[in-house]
Order: structure tokens, then sequence, then C-alpha cells
């Protein structure tokens, strides 16, 4: 008797764990600094929102450095970030493919714009450093004013007196912001061009209002810095020689031919260090999103509804142990999904309604075998016994059968950025786990309780033999 | 229960075969007339589909002749059961459904819901199908494989895992043949939900016949004297009542309740799983575990012979 309480303890309290992580407005997790927010995600095409594929664009056979894609895939998840879309998502898909996630964000056009920018480009005022603190700063990430609400007043202090030879504080100085002067849009075309001396130099050509904005900027600040940052790093910082008036001016430096033209290809196409451009859009209105949800509810509902009316008078006693089970796996899945979390999508839902039916297999397999053993006259104990034992190879087999295929699938769906695919398998595969999980200690340990508590005589009435 | 199944075992292949055959056929001919509704996953191009309210009814051509006007010419408009206008067309630049849809709202004096806009590459779509074929490649392997290593204990388990991949393939033919009859009946599109339909019965199809496999297995080492034949039959009987109730009963009911509630994006989705799975089911009880037997007498030797072989129909 005390043997079937053993389970009981802990199944109760994966329970309370489970209920409370899918409580509504769960306030997360907050212990000695732990942090963790606990939450549905609801994918693209349940929410609404907008998805794009980005892809090298280089011939198919080139080979792509992996830190090169990295890199761009963090850049471009920087300029995500700055759309202030919540729960924005940016992952490398495959070796050539970066996938861009915006749930809710209902402007697919402008989103587009700002993936497809060719990173932002400032030209900013570093008037007030010596050269040395320009130096430092090349190649820092530094602050701009550009963009920021109006209350948020840029840093105007002087810089502190800094002793020559004494340390520069870089990171004061990077804390800084610093004021944009104006931005690439200004910028109207940008060459190599080889000086009389045969020296290489950037000449750059700026668009009317971009002239104006140069002629007023560096006629006051002769002799100090104009810092070039893109995507908010400082590239180049040169020193304004002469007031450019004409919207024509030339960056001199110690260039040679290769940083000269690394220059300005920045100047034009912006940081990526690979080129990218779109593949792929898909953009879901709000309204389908919402009318797919409600949908796939109800019929999950009803499916459920339908499931466990059926296994509760087709095997009996065990049938209704086995449905206790399917609310409990239920109930763990969707807890798991809210705590990884994995974000829903409509296959990935479908995905969860089948590895329902995949829980209730292994019910299944295991109560047909023991109503075999009990048909052939063994006692009660004995026959849930060699019922589990006989079930088990089965139920082991067929389902790593199917966990390799949602690996599979998973493996495809992540190369190639088809999200939905990968939703798809991670749900099946969670649900299979877990369903093994209820099937093998749950159902087990409560029917055992069951039938010890009930002790049930009429097999008939009982167990539907 | 005493039921011969494997005595029937010709039957049911003809069965198949009746399932398989015009659907395949079907497809074949619309893939030669270049019909076959393969959606802008594979092809590539721009989807649009949009609702309109509060303003005129519009008909399918005039929203072609409103693309013509901007220069689109190859575009296919189709409305759904829901009142809403889907259009497919080459795929088009970034800023193009944009002004689209002011036109529609200028044109029709209507309010325009932006259900979804879709525009994949065409490199893309030839990738996806490359991928899925891989994929599917990739899986049947591992799962011989798997069966293989999981039957080391019994004679000839190499058998199984094959026959596990026949009866799949079987199951990924059936799915085809319906699609291409739902395609050419309810204008069902080739999406990648089709293909993720596809790779979810190939998993489930594997689950089942391990389940009858796995009788067959466990049998074989209780009934050792017992002719192969009789020894599948039985097992198959024994594993009838789960795979009814498992299959029928619990999956079946699911993917019914998703493709009667579960709205118009999954509905063909549904349909196909739910034919896939419930072949899945069929073939691992007719096909897979017959395929062990034929293979068990080495039938083939008999088939072209005449008069005198007693297993064909």
């Amino acid at each position: 008797m005390r043997s079937d309480y053993k389970y009981l303890i802990p199944i109760i309290i994966a329970v309370v764990i489970a209920i409370w992580i899918i409580w509504p407005n769960n306030p997360g997790i907050n212990i000695a600094g732990f942090q963790k927010e606990i939450e549905t995600r609801l994918g693209l095409d349940l929410v609404g929102g907008v998805q794009a594929l980005l892809e090298a664009d280089l011939p198919e056979n080139t080979a792509i450095e992996p830190e090169a894609m990295r890199t761009a895939t963090r850049i471009v998840e920087n300029r995500v970030n700055g759309l202030g879309v919540t729960e924005a998502v940016v992952q490398q898909a495959g070796d050539r493919r970066i996938v861009v996630e915006l749930p809710g964000e209902t402007d697919p056009e402008s989103a587009l714009a700002t993936l497809k920018q060719t990173g932002l480009l400032e030209f900013v005022d570093f008037s007030g450093l010596s050269p040395q603190e320009v130096y430092s700063l090349t190649n820092q990430e530094i602050q701009t004013d550009f963009g920021q609400d109006n209350n948020l007043v840029p840093s105007v202090e002087t810089p502190a007196d800094i002793g020559v030879g004494s340390e520069i504080d870089l990171s004061s100085l990077s804390n800084r912001v610093y004021h944009t002067v104006m931005t690439g849009a200004d910028l109207k075309s940008v060459q190599v061009v080889t000086s009389q001396t045969g020296e290489y130099q950037v000449a750059f050509e700026l668009t009317p209002n971009g002239s104006n904005i140069f002629r007023d900027f560096t006629s006051q600040n002769v002799g100090e810095s104009l810092a070039i940052i893109l995507d908010n790093k400082v590239i180049s910082a040169p020193v304004i020689n002469e007031p450019i008036t004409d919207g024509r001016g030339v960056i001199t430096g110690n260039f040679d031919y290769d940083t000269s033209n690394a220059l300005a290809i920045q100047l034009r196409y912006g940081s990526l260090p690979i080129p990218l451009k779109i593949v792929e859009t898909r953009t879901v209105g709000p309204t389908l999103g919402q009318d797919s949800l409600q949908k796939s509810l109800i019929a999950g509902v009803v499916g459920f509804t339908i499931v466990i009316l059926f296994m509760g008078l087709y095997y009996r006693l065990p049938g209704l142990v086995a449905d206790v089970a399917i609310i409990l796996y239920a109930i763990f899945a969707f807890a798991l999904f809210r705590f990884i979390p994995i974000t829903l999508t409509l296959p990935g839902v479908a995905g969860f309604l089948l590895s329902t039916g995949a829980a209730l297999d292994a019910n299944i397999l295991i109560f047909e075998r023991f109503k075999e053993e009990l048909r052939s006259g063994k006692p009660i104990q004995q026959s849930l016994l060699l019922g589990w034992k006989r079930a088990w190879p089965s139920i082991r087999d067929s389902n790593i059968a199917t966990l390799i295929t949602c690996a599979i699938l998973f493996w495809f769906g992540s190369t190639f950025g088809a999200t939905i695919v990968k939703g798809f398998s991670l749900t099946l595969a969670l649900g299979v786990i877990v369903s093994l999980f209820t099937a093998l200690v749950i159902t087990r340990a409560l029917l055992n309780l069951a039938i010890n508590t009930f002790k049930p005589k009429n097999f008939v009435k009982w167990y539907g033999i | 229960m005493n039921i011969d199944i494997i005595g029937k075992r010709y039957i049911f292949f003809i069965v198949s075969l009746a399932i398989i055959l015009p659907g395949l056929i079907l497809g074949v001919v619309m893939a030669v007339n270049g019909e076959l509704p393969l959606a802008i996953d594979f092809t590539g191009g721009t989807l649009i589909e949009i609702k309109l309210s509060n303003g005129q009814e519009p008909q399918p051509a005039d929203i072609v002749l409103l693309y013509k006007e901007i220069g689109i010419d190859d575009v296919k408009v189709q409305t759904t059961s829901q009142g809403t206008f889907v259009s497919r067309s080459s795929l088009l630049a970034e800023d193009v459904p944009g002004k689209i849809i002011e036109e529609m709202k200028k044109k029709f004096d209507a309010d325009v819901t932006i259900l979804r806009i879709e525009s994949v590459g065409p490199t893309v779509g030839r990738e996806v199908t490359q991928r899925a074929a891989l994929a599917v490649g990739v899986a049947a392997f591992v799962v011989v494989l798997y069966i293989t290593f999981a039957f080391r204990g019994i004679p000839n388990a190499f058998r199984y895992g094959i026959c596990a991949i026949i009866a799949m393939f079987h199951d990924v033919l059936v799915v085809i043949s319906i699609t291409a009859i739902g395609s050419y009946i309810w204008g069902w599109q080739i999406d990648a939900l089709f293909l993720t339909a596809l790779l979810t019965v190939i998993g489930f199809s594997v689950q089942d016949k391990i389940v009858v496999f796995d009788r067959i297995r466990e049998n074989s080492s209780i009934y050792r004297r017992l002719p192969y034949e009789t020894l599948v039959n039985h097992s198959i009987v024994q594993t009838l009542q789960r795979s009814i109730n498992t299959q029928l009963m619990t999956v079946e009911f699911m993917l019914l309740a998703l493709a009667l509630f579960g709205g118009v994006t999954l509905q063909p989705f549904s349909w196909t799983m739910l034919i896939g799975l419930f072949c899945g089911t069929y073939s691992s009880i007719f096909i897979a575990a017959t395929l062990l037997v034929i293979w068990e007498n080495h039938e083939w030797q008999n088939w072209f012979r005449r008069k005198e072989s007693p297993a064909t129909v």
C-alpha cells in the first residue's frame, strides 16, 4: 500500500509547479539575481507580424566566413532592436541566411526598409577632444543623440582636462552622448581618388541639404575632428582642415588602396561585412492571426473532449486514470512551452495536439496488454505489471523513431529558416517526451493507487473487458 | 479473434494501387501542363490576401485589371470561402504590395484589411524542395538503421527496417495522390505546410509499424514452431485493437476537430495529415506486415509463373 503513495508526492509537487507556471500573469522568477520572465509566446502566424529572410548577396558557391556572417547577424539585430518591436527574433539560419521575425509589426514596408538600409552612417561632432582622445575612440562604440528623445539632453560638459601622457579614461569618453551633425542620408556619392601626389583619398559629394549643414559646421570647427560613425562605431575621425562650402570634400589620411576603398565601401553600403538581400518576406495581418488562434483553440478543446470521453467509456477505470494523466500531460507540456519558452505557431499547436495522441497511444498500448493478461486469467497486480513490462519495448522503439524524425525536421527547419517546421518539430518532440513521462510515471502510479483503493471485483464493469 | 489478413494480402495491394494511381496520374498530368498549384514557397513569387469592406464588391477580374495598370500582368486572383481575395503573382519589389493596396482603397472605395503578404525569392523555393527531399531521405535511412538495431535479436532484422520504409513510401504516395486530387477539386496549394504534414506522416507512419513489428518480435520468441505467416497474422490481430483505438479514436478525432474547426489556413494541412495518418495505420497492418511474409516466402519467384502459384488472387 505504502509504495502507491511513494510517487504521489513528487507528482503533486510537479503539478503545483506546472500550474503556477501556466497561471495567467505569472510574475516570473526573481530569486537571488536569477530572473526569468514567464509568458506564452505566440508566433507570427497567431499574433500577426512580419518575417523576413535575408540572404548573403554573393554567388551561390562562394564560401562565406562564419565569423562575417555572425557579425552581419549581430548588426541586423542592432537595427531590428532600433525598431522597438518587443520579442523580435534575429537568428542565423544555415550558413548564408538570417531570419528576422517581428511579431506585432504591422508596417512591413518600413520594417523591411530598416533591414535593407545600408547601416546607420552618422557624422558626429568630436570638437573639444584632443588628438589622443580621438585616436583612442577609433573603432569604439559610442552613443550619439541621433533619433533620441528630446528629453535626453546630450552631454555638453567639456571633457575633463587630461594631462599629456596621462592615461586616457576611455570609459568616460565612450559613455558620453555625442552630437550627430548629419547622417549618411545626406551623402550623395563616394569614390576613391588619387591626389596629384599619388596619395589615395576618399572623395564625397553631399546633397544640397547636407551641403548647407556641412558648410555651417565646418566653418565653425576648423581644426577639430568630425567623426564618421557607422552603426554606433567610430570608423574614422578626420580633422577638418578647411571649411567645406560646396558640398564636395575629400578625406585624406594614411590610406593605401585597400584602406581607402574599404572606407568608401563602408560609406556607400554600410558596415555589413557581407551584402545582404531580402529573399523572403511574410506579413500576417493581426486579424488573420487572431482568427487562426481562436479557431485552433476551439478545435483543440473539441478534440480533447471527444478523446477524453472515448477513453473513459472504452477503458473505464484505467481510461479515467489515463484521462487524468492526459490532462496533467497538457498542463506539463504547456508549462514547459511557457518556461523554456517555445514560440507557439499554428503548426506548433497542431504538433502539440498530435502529441496528445502519442501520449494516449502509450496508455492504450499498456491497457490493451493489461486486458490481455487479465483475460488469460492472471491476477490484477500481476497483469498490471506484465502489461507495463510487455508494452514498454514497443512504446520505447516507436517513440524513438518519432524523435528521430523530429530531430531531422528540426534540422531541416533551422538550416532553411522555415520557423514553422522548426516550431512544429520542437513542440512534437517535447510533447512525445512529456507524454512518455506521464504514461510511465503518472498513469502507473495513479492506476496502482486506484486499483488498490477501490479493489474492483467486477472486471466487465471496471475494465471494459 | 480469428481474422485472416495475411491470406488476403494481394487484395490490399490492389486497394492501395487503386488509391495511389489515379491521384498520381492526375498529379503528373497537372505537372506536365504546368497546372500543379505549387505555392510560392516552391516557385517564388508574391501572395497578397486581403479583405474588402464598406465599399464595392470587386470581381477577381477587377483586381487583375488593377495589377495590369501597375504593370504586373501575371497575377492570378482567387476568392476564398471566407470572402477574401488571394492574388498570386511573380515576385514583387518590397514597396509594390503597399502601392497595390493603396490603389485598391482608391479604386474600390473600400477599407482594405491585409490578411497576409508573402514574398519568396525563386532560389529559396528551389532549395526548400531539395532540402525536403534530403530530409525525407535522411529520415528514412536513419529509421532503417534504428529498426535494424532494435530488432537485432530476431532473424533478418534488416527486413523489418526495409519493409517499414517501403510502407512509409506507400503512405507518402497516398498523401501525394490525395493532395493532387484535392488541389484539382478544391484548389489546395502545395505549400510549406503540406511539406510539414508529409514529414509528420512519415514520422508517425514508422511509429505504427514498429508497434506491429514489436509484436512479431515478441511472438517469434514465444511461438518458435509456428509458420511465419501464421505468426505475423496472429501478431496483427493482437495489435488490431490498439491500432484502431490509438489511430482512429484519438489521433484522428484530434485531426478531424482541427480540420472542421481549425480555420482555413489549417484545413488542407489537417486533411492531409488525417488521411496520411490513417494510411499509416492501414499500411502498417496491410502493407508492412504482409511484405514481411512475401519476403520470407520469396513469393516474387511465383509471380510470373502460371497456374501453380497458389498465393496470387
